[in-house]
C-alpha cells in the first residue's frame, strides 16, 4: 500500500481527543524541563524520548478500529487491538529514527546553527523511520 | 511559572502537530512512526538552546539516545502485548511505561552517569 493522506479522518477526530493530545504533549515537555533544571542535562534528556502521546494515540487509533467494527455489525475487539498493535510496530520503527535524531543533535549541534541542527536531525528521524519502514515492507515481515 | 507554562504551550502545539500528521497519514504502519516522533525533543530542544545554550542543549541529546532505545523495547513490548497476549491498547501502552522508566534509568546509570 502507497502511503498517502486521508483527509477524511481529521472528521472522525473529537477535539476533546486532541486535548488530551495537547496536554500529555504540554505536560512531558514541561516536565522534561523540571527535570533538566533539577537533576541536569543528561536526566533531562532521557524524557526528550519518552513515549508521551503514544498510549494515548494507539488507545484512539483501537477505538476508531472497534467503532467501524461494531458499526459494520460485527464485535471489532480483536479488529481494534490489531490495529493498535500495527501502530506500536510503527511506532517501535520511529524509536530508531529517534536514537538516529539525538545522535545527529549531538554531533551538529556544537557545529552548525541551531535553526540547520534542528532541522536537519527532523530530517534524518524522518528518513531512517520511512527507509526501515519501506524494508520491512519490502522483506514482507509480518 | 512562566517559562513553565511557556513551555507547556510550545510542547502541546508542536506534539499536536506531529498527533495530526500521523492521523492523516495511511497507512496504519507508517502513521505509526509519528507515536516515535521527536516532538517533545523539538519543543525541549528549541527552549533549551535559546535558554541554556548549544552545547547544554548537545548533552540532553546524548541521553536522548538511551531513551530511544527504551522507547525501543517499550514499542516491542506493547506489539508482544497487543498482538499475541490481546491486551486491550490502554492497558498495555500505559503498563508497559515501567519497562521504559526501568530502561532507560538503567542505561544512565550503567552508562551515562
Amino acid at each position: 500500500m502507497r502511503i498517502h493522506f486521508e483527509l477524511a479522518a481529521l472528521k472522525k477526530i473529537k477535539w476533546q481527543e486532541y486535548a488530551i493530545r495537547f496536554l500529555f504533549g504540554g505536560a512531558i515537555t514541561a516536565v522534561a524541563g523540571i527535570l533538566a533544571n533539577r537533576f541536569g542535562p543528561v536526566v533531562g534528556g532521557l524524557f526528550l524520548a519518552f513515549p508521551a502521546i503514544f498510549p494515548a494515540s494507539a488507545t484512539l487509533v483501537e477505538k476508531h478500529e472497534t467503532e467501524k467494527k461494531q458499526n459494520a455489525g460485527m464485535a471489532g475487539t480483536i479488529r481494534g487491538r490489531q490495529a493498535a498493535a500495527l501502530d506500536a510496530r510503527g511506532a517501535a520503527m520511529g524509536s530508531i529514527g529517534l536514537a538516529c535524531f539525538a545522535i545527529s543533535v549531538l554531533k551538529l549541534l556544537p557545529v552548525c546553527s541551531s535553526a540547520v541542527a534542528l532541522l536537519a536531525a527532523t530530517a534524518v528521524w524522518c528518513t531512517i523511520s520511512t527507509l526501515i519502514w519501506r524494508l520491512r515492507r519490502v522483506a514482507r515481515v509480518p | 511559572m512562566i517559562q513553565l507554562v511557556f513551555r507547556f504551550i510550545i510542547g502541546g502545539v508542536v506534539v499536536s502537530l506531529f498527533a495530526v500528521l500521523g492521523d492523516l497519514l495511511k497507512p496504519q504502519s507508517f502513521a505509526g512512526l509519528f507515536g516515535a516522533a521527536p516532538s517533545v525533543a523539538l519543543a525541549t530542544l528549541g527552549l533549551t538552546i535559546f535558554a541554556d545554550g548549544k552545547l547544554y542543549a548537545a548533552e540532553e541529546g546524548r541521553s536522548m539516545i538511551a531513551g530511544a532505545a527504551a522507547f525501543f523495547l517499550y514499542a516491542c513490548l506493547c506489539v508482544h502485548l497487543l498482538a499475541r497476549k490481546r491486551w486491550g491498547a490502554a492497558a498495555a501502552t500505559v503498563s508497559s511505561l515501567a519497562l521504559w522508566l526501568v530502561c532507560a534509568l538503567g542505561l544512565w546509570l550503567l552508562l551515562l552517569r
